[in-house]
């Protein structure tokens, strides 16, 4: 009887699930993305006061800022917001990982694109991978999110250099959008989250 | 089962589709998985992509939080990481579930999946999470770290070496009770089950200890320390649990260890002993017998020691627990085999188990028996062996025959019961093994026993008579031909074997017609030659030609007495290996095929030479019967048989191999100039460890003027290429008898290829021998290359690797040979080259030690089964060879052997050249003495220096002026003057006499101890002899040309180093005999 009931509520206030894959050159920030994104109240907590711990340690010791392990395979995780489940795929970015990204586009509903905006190098190989992505017959309906992450970092490529150097403006039939964000703070992740959530709904 | 029933491979895949659904059905993808797992364990092949594919979409389930789910999918992955291909794409979803933080379950599981999908690159990015996870209190977390740290160990040794610290730490941990909620509060937030269930079995500790072995077994010290440090802490505890090690397993495992260092180590022999014997008495069953076996296996055991284990497999002999008793009565078979008075303690037990229900403890039982039992019990044995000798099958009744066979060998009066029981068995039903073990088991009565031979021939007639095996039978008329006309009445058997020309195939009808033959040829009677070729006439009719052919020989063969002779009584036979490679090596060659096979080239061997190979080669428990076997046959083959010459000689030992190498050798043009390979020694000495990062091993060969060096090296580091490996020899003594000829190096090697390096050497003076030591260098590039491929990159460096010496011994040059007549030869060869020595081996424990030794060491053969010496305490060892440049050598050893003071031997060479008998018997006290002359003549130089300067030598020199002169004095007055005059001229003279003296006695000091420390194996023995033959000469010399007193403290302290000094020297020679012993052992 309650099974039933909450699956009415859910049908009434638009309870549903959605299937993300985060995407992007190693380094970019993704895996931060997600981890800020799915995380709740007590794992906050404790994270803050190990993270906290540990930053300080390698401030005091090494001189040095923490440096992430890049992820070599997935990480998949829940993030609830608004009523809506997304299930975030989080592939890793190296270049020995890029050709099995194929692997999981089967059944996406959007695909975050995630930029490192300081890094200017590498622009045009992000353009380059972001196409071949998009390129996939499984690809051809999904929204496209771009996050132009680092934005704190000084000498950051603002959303409308990021979209000119993608070249997204020649795509026509595909909803995409770029939203600025930091993942260190968390900053700009619910409002591409946001856009997902609207733009699904008005399919 | 229903669900399983009749899976399909594409149907699976198919569905596989379900896991990129979402959301996921737990339920459903839980049975898909199963059936996954169900097809690969059928064995069902999978190609690469499928699996690839599949795995992927397993990957999908990660999103899942299902617990039973998430467990098939490590199981899966576990056994899709071999097939699928880029299975490091759960790498990081894996180390995110092996965290701290995620649940017990999970943990432990993705551990091990881990370390199914990484290698050794990636090793160092988990390390800091699987040594947290190695010292976890959750056992099953720090099992699963452990287990799979011990897989991957081959593959990152570098790495899981760090590891030892934590490792030992999960020993040592007490399980708590506490474990459940400790580690798993934070999961229970999320949950709310926990599925963790405290371990009791400890079983982690049986983990830690392999690992930790396994990081440490190179390091012999750190080994035994270990086995000190688990077994010591337990020590005062048995039988309460609060020692370290709870678990059997691990208890096992330390023994093991503890058996593998006794084994390796004689120094920790005592205490290792001492460590198992008291686990003999440990609580657990398991760790009981464990010890009991280790102290069986004991190469050395003695019958004392034996005591306390022989007592706890007797418990386990009346044990319920039929495994017990099966693995007691196993051991103690084994132990029978070599050991069987120690055994015969627990015949009763044994007794008792003969009608043990499990069939196969009842036969170990009958068979030890049979080992331990004495004369009296043998006929019980047989009877109750012959009663259930129709309920075993085939492989336990081949080990009853053999236990029977050694058992007729042991007591030959109770041959008939034997003989009975063995035609008895015959007869019965059984495979071609079977009937091989007994047939065999006849042969060797017939062989070894003299007074059976005619019933065991009439039985084995009757067996060919009906017998299915055509091998069989036809070794069954060999032996019929070779032994049949040797019995009183022939005739008999030459109407079964002519039933065989009637009743038989084609090949056992040859048989026959070859054993009619031999009857033929070797009967007195003409009455019955006559009725053999009637006999043999009739097979000239026979359908198949092989039969006609023989037939036809054979009846040629009689009427010519002589050639009969030659081809019928001739036992001797061609050596088969080498007559194998001359015949490839014929058919192979073009150009050979146009000439005939040469079969000269052949070297021939008699059958007493070849029936000594075999025995040679036979299973050891057969060994204390081989003096009977040989003397017996020896007395077989008459001198009838070919004495080869010395150059023909067959060096029976090795020959197989050294063909080989000269095969080898032949093939390199610079050492094919050499001429033909002498001797090749046996086997290569390991210059390395065979742990190391380069296997080294040296092979050397000899030639008239030259030896060339083989080294053979190995590369097992498989990310390195070693290219132009070059080896530098450097002679130790450095006196221009060997001169470098040429280096022959190897181009490059990858790794685990072994490849070999040649280094050639000429002897300048081809009479000198001397024995020298080379000190040697693998020099080389090393390039690093990829494991995988093999592909070398980037530019390499030069390295150097230093491996141990290598000598070349008198022995090298000898090569042992076989004559018949050692008596003979040794009188033709007459007294003039005769030296004769003797020596104590104190080290050696027995005759049989000593031999094996002087064999070794003399690379000569022993001769007329002279090297297996039949009384304990008397022995006479005669050895034969041949020395570089043809000449015959022959050694007389006669030996005592007493338990105090050891083996002492009177060692006479004889040979053509007296100077090589020379060089056998003193190049070890060669070096003593010029050690002796080196200490003297320091003495003098220190005496000479102190004559320089001293101011007695004034006096010295005018007491000599005034000896001389109060001689003169009556005779000549003014001679006296002119002394008088000319003594502060001699004062000069003589001071300038002494000055030089002091250079020349240096000199002559330095020269005589480089030349003992050249020759001497031990340097430090040179040393302290040279200084305490320093030491007392100054002394004396002091006391009689300077009058200095010598106080009772000096003399004191003289003795004590002269004491000091034989000490060391003897307890050189202890170790080096030591060494020796155990080469040979090894």
């Amino acid at each position: 009887m309650g099974g039933s009931l909450s699956k009415a509520l859910a049908k009434i206030f638009g309870n549903k699930e959605m299937r993300i894959l985060m995407l992007g050159l190693d380094a970019a920030g993704k895996t931060s993305i997600l981890f800020i994104g799915s995380m709740t109240l007590e794992s906050v907590l404790a994270q803050f006061f190990l993270m906290f711990s540990i930053t300080i340690l390698y401030k005091l010791k090494l001189n040095q800022s923490v440096t992430t392990i890049p992820t070599v395979g997935f990480n998949v995780e829940t993030v609830t917001y608004k009523n809506v489940k997304f299930n975030v795929w989080d592939v890793g970015g190296q270049d020995k990982i890029r050709p099995l990204w194929r692997h999981y586009y089967t059944g996406t509903q959007g695909l975050i694109f995630v930029i490192d905006s300081q890094d200017r190098d590498r622009i045009d190989e992000a353009r380059q991978e972001l196409h071949r992505i998009l390129s996939d017959r499984e690809m051809r309906d999904c929204l496209l999110l771009v996050f132009a992450n680092k934005q704190d970092l000084p000498g950051a490529m603002s959303p409308a250099e990021v979209t000119e150097k993608l070249g997204l403006h020649r795509m026509k039939e595909r909803s995409w959008y770029v939203h600025p964000s930091c993942a260190t703070t968390g900053e700009g992740l619910y409002e591409g989250l946001n856009w997902l959530n609207q733009n699904t709904k008005t399919k | 089962m229903g669900v399983f029933y009749h899976i399909d491979k594409s149907t699976v895949l198919q569905e596989a589709r379900v896991f990129n659904e979402s959301p996921i059905v737990p339920r459903k993808c839980r049975l898909l998985l199963t059936k996954i797992i169900y097809l690969l364990y059928l064995g069902e092949p999978m190609a690469t992509n499928e699996a690839t594919e599949l795995f992927f979409s397993v990957t999908k389930l990660f999103q899942s939080k299902d617990i039973a789910l998430r467990q098939m999918v490590y199981l899966v992955i576990k056994e899709l990481s071999t097939i699928a291909e880029d299975v490091i794409m759960v790498t990081s979803s894996l180390m995110k579930d092996m965290q701290p933080k995620s649940e017990v379950i999970y943990r432990a599981n993705a551990i091990r999946a881990l370390c199914k999908i990484i290698d050794a690159t990636m090793l160092p990015s988990v390390e800091r999470f699987l040594k947290a996870a190695i010292v976890d209190k959750t056992p099953s977390i720090s099992s699963a770290a452990m287990v799979s740290s011990y897989h991957l160990f081959p593959a990152g040794k570098d790495v899981i070496k760090r590891w030892a610290n934590e490792v030992h730490e999960a020993i040592n941990s007490k399980p708590t009770s506490l474990v459940g909620t400790a580690s798993s509060y934070l999961s229970f937030t999320s949950s709310g089950s926990s599925y963790n269930t405290p371990s009791t079995s400890n079983i982690s500790q049986y983990h830690a200890l392999g690992l930790l072995y396994m990081i440490r077994q190179h390091d012999r010290m750190a080994v035994t320390k270990l086995i000190q440090q688990l077994a010591g802490s337990s020590r005062g505890t048995f039988g309460s649990s609060s020692g370290t090690l709870r678990n059997p397993f691990a208890y096992c495992l330390l023994i093991r260890y503890a058996a593998k260092t006794l084994d390796e180590d004689p120094n920790s022999r005592q205490q290792m002993f001492e460590l198992l014997e008291g686990w003999l008495r440990h609580k657990s069953d398991i760790v009981n017998f464990e010890a009991a076996k280790a102290i069986c296996n004991i190469k050395d055991v003695t019958s004392k020691e034996l005591h306390p284990a022989v007592n706890v497999l007797q418990l386990f002999l009346s044990s319920p627990k039929s495994t017990l008793r099966f693995a007691a009565i196993r051991t103690l078979n084994k132990l029978a085999m070599s050991h069987p008075t120690a055994v015969q303690p627990c015949n009763f037990d044994m007794e008792n188990l003969i009608t043990d229900q499990n069939r196969s403890v009842a036969t170990f039982a009958i068979t030890t028996l049979l080992k331990t039992g004495n004369e009296a019990s043998v006929d019980r044995l047989m009877k109750q062996i012959t009663g259930f000798m129709s309920e075993i099958s085939d492989e336990f009744k081949v080990i009853v025959v053999d236990a029977i066979r050694s058992l007729c060998l042991k007591f030959p009066t109770k041959q008939v019961v034997m003989l009975g029981f063995l035609s008895g068995v015959l007869r019965d039903e059984g495979g071609y093994e079977f009937k091989r073990a007994v047939v065999e088991a006849i042969f060797d009565l017939v062989k070894f026993i003299p007074e059976s031979k005619e019933a065991a021939l009439a039985h084995l007639c009757e067996f060919i008579e009906d017998c299915e095996f055509t091998k069989l039978s036809v070794r069954v008329l060999h032996l019929l031909g070779v032994e049949g006309p040797k019995t009183a009445t022939p005739t008999k058997f030459i109407r079964y074997i002519y039933n065989r020309v009637i009743l038989e195939n084609s090949i056992v009808r040859a048989a026959a017609v070859s054993a009619l033959a031999k009857f033929g040829v070797s009967a007195e009677d003409s009455e019955v030659r006559k009725s053999i070729k009637v006999l043999l006439t009739r097979c000239l009719d026979d359908n198949d030609d092989e039969v006609r052919d023989r037939a036809t020989l054979y009846l040629k063969l009689m009427d010519d007495e002589e050639s009969a002779e030659k081809y019928v009584k001739d036992d001797s036979t061609y050596s088969l290996a080498a007559l194998e490679r001359q015949l490839v090596q014929y058919v192979s060659n073009q150009e050979a095929s146009e000439k005939p096979f040469d079969l000269s080239a052949v070297p021939k061997i008699t059958k007493a030479q070849a029936e000594a190979e075999n025995l040679k080669s036979r299973s050891f428990d057969l060994v204390s019967t081989q003096t009977i076997g040989i003397s017996s046959s020896a007395v077989a083959s008459t001198s009838a048989a070919a004495i080869p010459t010395s150059r023909d000689a067959t060096p029976t030992p090795g020959i197989d191999q050294q063909v080989v190498y000269a095969h080898q050798l032949e093939k390199i043009p610079e050492i094919a100039a050499f001429g033909s390979l002498f001797k090749s020694s046996v086997k290569p000495v390991e210059l390395t460890e065979s742990e190391t990062e380069y296997v080294v091993s040296c092979v050397k060969h000899m030639f008239d003027e030259h030896i060339v060096f083989q080294f053979i090296v190995n590369n097992t580091l498989n990310d390195q290429l070693l290219e132009n490996v070059t080896i530098v020899m450097q002679a130790e003594s450095d006196d221009g008898s060997l001169v470098e000829e040429f280096v022959i190096p190897a181009p490059n090697l990858p790794y685990d290829q072994p490849g070999s390096i040649y280094v050639a050497f000429k002897r300048t003076n081809p009479e000198d021998y001397t024995p020298c030591c080379f000190s040697n260098t693998l020099k080389f590039l090393v390039k690093d290359c990829d494991p995988s491929t093999g592909e070398a990159d980037g530019e390499g460096y030069e390295d150097e690797y230093l491996v141990e010496d290598i000598e070349i011994v008198t022995g090298d040059h000898i090569l042992p040979t076989y004559i018949n007549d050692f008596q003979n030869a040794w009188d033709s060869m007459g007294e003039e080259g005769q030296v004769i020595e003797t020596f104590a081996l104190t080290a050696a424990k027995s005759l049989k030690d000593a031999c094996t030794t002087l064999i070794d060491l003399l690379g000569m053969g022993p001769v007329e089964n002279s090297g297996t010496p039949t009384s304990p305490s008397l022995h006479t060892l005669m050895l034969s060879g041949t020395f570089l440049g043809n000449i015959k050598v022959l050694a007389k050893s006669r030996m005592t052997y007493s338990p105090s003071s050891g083996v002492t031997m009177e060692l006479s060479v004889r040979s053509s050249s007296e100077e090589i008998s020379r060089q056998k018997g003193s190049s070890r006290y060669i070096c003593l003495f010029k050690v002796s002359k080196s200490g003297t003549f320091a003495a003098l130089a220190s005496v000479f220096a102190k004559l320089f300067t001293d101011s007695r030598t004034f006096v010295v020199v005018q007491y000599l002026c005034n000896t001389i002169g109060n001689e003169t004095i009556f005779n000549c007055e003014g001679l006296l003057n002119e002394i008088k005059e000319d003594q502060n001229r001699i004062m000069k003279f003589i001071r300038i006499c002494c000055f030089g003296s002091i250079f020349i006695c240096n000199a002559l000091m330095w020269t005589f101890f480089t030349k003992a420390l050249n020759k001497s194996s031990s340097s430090l023995q040179v040393t302290v002899l040279n200084s305490a033959t320093n030491f007392c000469m100054t002394a004396v010399l002091g006391n009689i040309i300077f009058g200095e007193t010598l106080s009772l403290q000096w003399w004191f302290g003289a003795s004590l180093i002269v004491i000091g000094t034989l000490l060391i020297n003897k307890s050189i020679h202890d170790r080096k005999d030591r060494m020796k012993n155990k080469d040979k052992r090894q």
